[in-house]
This record gives structure tokens, C-alpha cells and sequence, in this order.
């Protein structure tokens, strides 16, 4: 076990956080008793499934497939809507930091829906601006700077807890969209979701998923992602937090040198297990003791220098 | 990961469940289960019912649209299938009881044919009831219930069982089948103190521990289960009493 020298506790903005890795949405945050276990399993966060206005089942199955490298999915936003989340939150914010995922079509949408979040207990809220699979949210509300900045304005109004955007790599303008969320008073950007994609059986000549395309996840995403958090750290101050493709330390060491003061995982949690936090957290406090980082913070953003 | 078979033979079982066999080499294990795609319709998570070598096989109800697609399909004709997942039935658990309820009698035949051991099948009638003839070549104690009285012990797989566990010395009880009886189970194993793993069901959508949608409180059927012993059984307060729909919401049982 390293020593006491380093310290894993890292800050987002004002929200701080005992270990530096989150659980990503959509992964094992569905229900109360689920987002406990991983909080208990070495996750410093959880942050929620996107829950919506209404209660929403989801594309129909198959909605979810293994790949060379990660997974294809098209789980289509499945929640049971944000009066019935409160029962899960209930349940899972007595155990540590919960961040609630909102996903809507309009400012007003986010706004009432955060609010909510907030009301339950709620740590930060992170808008949802990058579903690849959901017609009329996610990444087609997030790909529209001005758009993403009445999003985050509106929700910045309606909550006193910290405002994260999850932003999507489908975009030749992250930068500017990232810009629009600090400007727009954004606590922190969230940084990637899925890439947009496709799988095609060859025998039956057609996709498999039945939303046709879906977002790959995974390990195959990662230099991705640690791309689009180093160009983000490049042009934004406020915070970032990485995700995409993270399952050992290497992956997360990666992403805090590129910008991140915290990342999250999510396909890990099945390709390595719900273990995979504590190896992550063992082998991060171990490598930053043998190169003298003391904290996440003295080692947040130096592949820039 | 997931792979293409072809169906090499199907067995009708009752008028309203047939076996599909298809050759696969994937390593499985009794008690795990594969998703079937139904081009078009759905994918559903399947016991896999009998582990032959490379020969494997499912054994499928007709109770709903892909389910009924799946009855069209004929020798030659290819499936998708993923898997498989979740842990399986421990066969190193003592002298065994097996016991299967209805269609959940395909998810115990793996570990009945792999041991030979006692096995009870329980169905509503005569006519429900499926592979006793594999049971039969693979056990020497077979015995039949039926809801009606039609067929063998007239009374349902509790009952029977109690009289078995009476009788016989078994150190664990493995079963599948409705969850009303496998609830049912589970209390007289209890009070009879004895072991058992039971094999539960929710509605699935990844099948690989990353969605999260089919957990029971906190553990993933897919992934920590399907198979569950007495003591997680014990820490599930939504076993017998509720389930989560296709939106995460709780739908009680009763």
C-alpha cells in the first residue's frame, strides 16, 4: 500500500471529492442500492442515469453490443422520470457525493429538472448535452453553442449546486462549445461521451442495434478523449473532468495530465468489474508517490508545459 | 462477443416449447445464458439448456412475439447469439437436488445432465411437462409434479420437495422456475436448513453487468447472478415482492 505522502482527494471547482474517480452515467447508477455499492466500492461520486421529465423505457432491444475495443450502445435514455427518481436519490445520497444527470430538449427542461436534483440531495448536476442515440436531446441540443449557452444560463439560475456540461466529441467545435459553457457561468465541462457509431451483421445485412447506430465506449475511445480534454484545457479555466475509455490508472493519469481534475469510468465497470476503482485508486496513489506528485491537483494539466 | 450459429436440429418438447440445437465452441458453463436476436423484434436473454461438447441448445416457450419468431425458425437457419454470461450453478455443493419449474426446467437440465443427480420437474400438467426424457437418461431418480394430478405427484416442486428433502440426504437444492415458487423454495430450504442456488430473472437489456437495468437491489442478474445462494438471497428484498420495468420503475408483485 503507498503511504500517506500523496493524496487522492482532488476539487472540482468547489465540490470536493475523496478519491478522484466517478462513476460515469448511465453504468450501474439506475437504482438507489446500485450507486451505494459503487460508492462503497471505491467510486468518489456516482453520477446518476440521465433522468428526463417522463418516465422513458428506452430503444427496444438489441440496444447494446461487445466490440474489438469497448461497446456499441443505444440504450436510448431509459429512466423512470424525475418524481419517481427521487425514491433512488433518497436512497443513495446518505452514502456520498451524488451527481444527477438531466437530460431535456429545452433550457426550461433542464432548469426544472436540476432544480429537482438539487432538491434530492444532489452534489453538482451534470446536463446531459451529448447522447449520440436520442432524437431530439442529447448531442442535438449540444452541438449548437448558443443553444448549450441558454441551457447552462437557464440552469445556472435555477441552482445554488454546481453546473457541469458533459460535452460529445461528435463535433468539429468542441472548443467553441466548451466556451460556451464557461461563458454561459458553467462550473465544469464533462468531457467525452459516446462516439457516434454503427454495427452491421453480415449475415442477416442489416444493424444489429435497433436504433441502427449507437455510441462506442470504451478503451477504443480513449486517446479520443484524452485529445478532446487537452484541447479543452487549452482554451477554457474552468475545471474538466475525463471520461472515456478509463480502466487502470495509466488511462486516468492520462487524462488529469491532459486537464482533468477528475475523471470518470463507465464501461470498465463490465469489461474490468465493479472492482475497478480500487485498483485505479491503488495504482494512482502508487505512481504518484514513485514520481513525486503529491496530489491530483500538482499533476492536473502538466503534458501542457 | 457474439457469433452467428446454425441450427442443426430442433425437438418439440410440448405443444408450446421447442429445443433448438446449434453447434458453438464458446466455453459454458450450467446455469449460465446467452441474448438471442430477433432481427427486427427484440433480443432476449435464454438459458442455455443443454451443453454438449460444441453441440449447445435453448429451449424456448412461446409466450410473446420473439418468442414465437424464434419457434419459426427451422434447421439451416442462422441465429445470433451473444454470450455467455452471469456465473452459473456450483456443482461442488454436496449431494444435489435438482429442480426445475415449467420452461425453467431447460436452465437446471446443463447441471442435470453434467451430474446425475435427483432431480424433480414440476409443471402445471401432463402436457407441460419438457425433457423429462433427458433427465431420465442422465438420473436415476426422476421425479414428476403436476399443479392438476395429471402426471406424478399431484401438488406443486414445494411440496414435492419437502417430501424428497424428508426422505433423502441432499446438502443443496438447485432450482429454476417461477419466481412465486422458487420464493416459496427459498423459505422452506430455510426452515428445512438447507442450501439452495436459485436462478432468477429480470428484464434485460446489455446482458454484461454495464447497464444496470436488471439489478435486484444491488446485484445485476446478468452479471453477479443469474444464480443466487441462500445467503445473497437473503440480503434481496425485492425477490418475490417486486421488479423494475423496462424504465427502471418498481412494479410490485402483489
Amino acid at each position: 500500500m503507498p503511504s500517506d505522502m500523496v493524496s487522492l482527494k482532488t476539487d472540482v471547482g468547489s465540490l470536493r471529492l475523496e478519491r478522484p474517480g466517478m462513476v460515469a452515467s448511465g453504468i450501474m447508477d439506475e437504482t438507489g442500492p446500485s450507486m451505494v455499492r459503487m460508492i462503497e466500492n471505491g467510486a468518489g461520486a456516482v453520477v446518476t442515469k440521465s433522468v428526463g421529465l417522463q418516465p422513458n423505457s428506452g430503444h427496444a432491444n438489441p440496444c447494446f453490443m461487445e466490440v474489438t475495443g469497448g461497446y456499441v450502445n443505444a440504450m436510448g435514455l431509459p429512466n423512470p422520470g424525475i418524481d419517481l427518481f427521487a425514491e433512488e436519490m433518497e436512497v443513495a445520497v446518505p452514502a456520498g457525493p451524488i451527481v444527477g444527470s438531466v437530460y431535456g430538449s429545452t433550457p426550461d427542461d433542464f432548469s426544472v429538472l436540476a432544480a429537482r436534483m438539487e432538491d434530492y440531495g444532489a452534489s453538482a448536476v451534470e446536463l446531459n448535452l451529448s447522447c449520440p442515440h436520442a432524437k431530439g436531446y442529447g448531442m442535438e441540443v449540444g452541438t449548437d453553442p448558443a443553444m448549450v449557452s441558454a441551457i447552462v444560463s437557464a440552469v445556472k439560475s435555477a441552482v445554488s449546486i454546481p453546473v457541469w456540461a458533459k460535452l460529445t466529441p461528435n463535433t468539429h467545435i468542441l472548443p467553441q462549445i466548451g466556451r460556451a459553457v464557461q461563458d454561459a457561468g458553467g462550473d465544469a465541462v464533462v468531457a467525452i461521451n459516446t462516439l457516434k457509431a454503427m454495427v452491421i451483421s453480415p449475415e442477416f445485412a442489416r444493424p444489429v442495434l435497433s436504433n441502427r447506430f449507437g455510441g462506442l465506449s470504451g478503451a477504443a475511445v480513449k486517446p479520443v478523449g484524452v485529445r478532446a480534454v487537452y484541447d479543452l484545457a487549452s482554451v477554457l479555466d474552468i475545471p474538466l473532468i475525463g471520461v472515456g475509455g478509463i480502466s487502470d490508472w495509466r488511462d486516468a493519469a492520462e487524462y488529469i495530465m491532459a486537464g482533468a481534475s477528475a475523471f470518470q469510468v463507465g464501461s470498465a465497470i463490465g469489461t474490468v468489474g465493479i472492482d475497478v476503482f480500487q485498483g485505479i485508486n491503488e495504482g494512482l496513489a502508487t505512481f504518484m508517490e514513485d514520481y513525486g506528485y503529491g496530489s491530483i491537483s500538482s499533476m492536473v494539466g502538466v503534458a501542457h508545459e | 462477443m457474439s457469433d452467428v450459429v446454425i441450427i442443426e436440429s430442433v425437438v418439440e418438447e410440448a405443444y408450446d416449447t421447442k429445443t433448438f440445437r446449434f453447434r458453438w465452441s464458446a466455453e459454458a458453463r450450467p446455469g449460465q445464458f446467452i441474448m438471442i436476436w430477433v432481427p427486427g423484434l427484440d433480443e432476449i436473454p435464454m438459458s442455455i439448456s443443454g451443453i454438449d461438447g460444441d453441440v449447445k441448445s435453448i429451449t424456448v416457450k412461446a409466450i410473446g412475439g420473439a418468442t414465437r419468431r424464434i419457434h419459426e425458425l427451422v434447421p439451416g437457419d442462422r441465429l445470433r447469439i451473444r454470450g455467455p454470461y452471469g456465473n452459473g450453478f456450483d456443482l461442488s455443493a454436496g449431494r444435489l437436488l435438482m429442480i426445475g419449474g415449467g420452461v425453467g426446467t431447460a436452465a437446471v437440465m446443463p447441471a442435470v445432465t453434467a451430474t446425475g443427480a435427483d432431480t424433480i420437474i414440476a409443471a402445471r400438467s401432463d402436457a407441460d411437462v419438457i425433457m423429462d426424457d433427458i433427465a431420465t437418461a442422465h438420473s436415476d431418480n426422476v421425479w414428476i409434479a403436476t399443479d392438476d394430478g395429471s402426471r406424478g405427484f399431484h401438488g406443486n416442486a414445494v411440496q414435492l420437495m419437502r417430501e424428497k428433502v424428508a426422505e433423502g440426504e441432499y446438502d443443496c437444492v438447485l432450482a429454476c422456475g417461477p419466481e412465486v415458487m422458487l420464493y416459496f423454495m427459498y423459505k422452506a430450504c430455510e426452515e428445512l436448513g438447507i442450501r439452495c442456488q436459485l436462478s432468477l430473472e429480470r428484464y434485460m437489456k446489455c446482458g454484461a453487468g454495464v447497464c444496470g437495468c436488471c439489478v435486484m437491489d444491488d446485484s445485476r442478474i446478468c452479471r453477479d447472478g443469474p444464480v443466487f445462494d441462500n445467503d445473497q438471497i437473503s440480503k434481496l428484498t425485492e425477490f418475490g415482492v417486486s421488479k423494475r420495468d423496462e424504465c427502471g420503475r418498481t412494479v410490485k408483485f402483489r
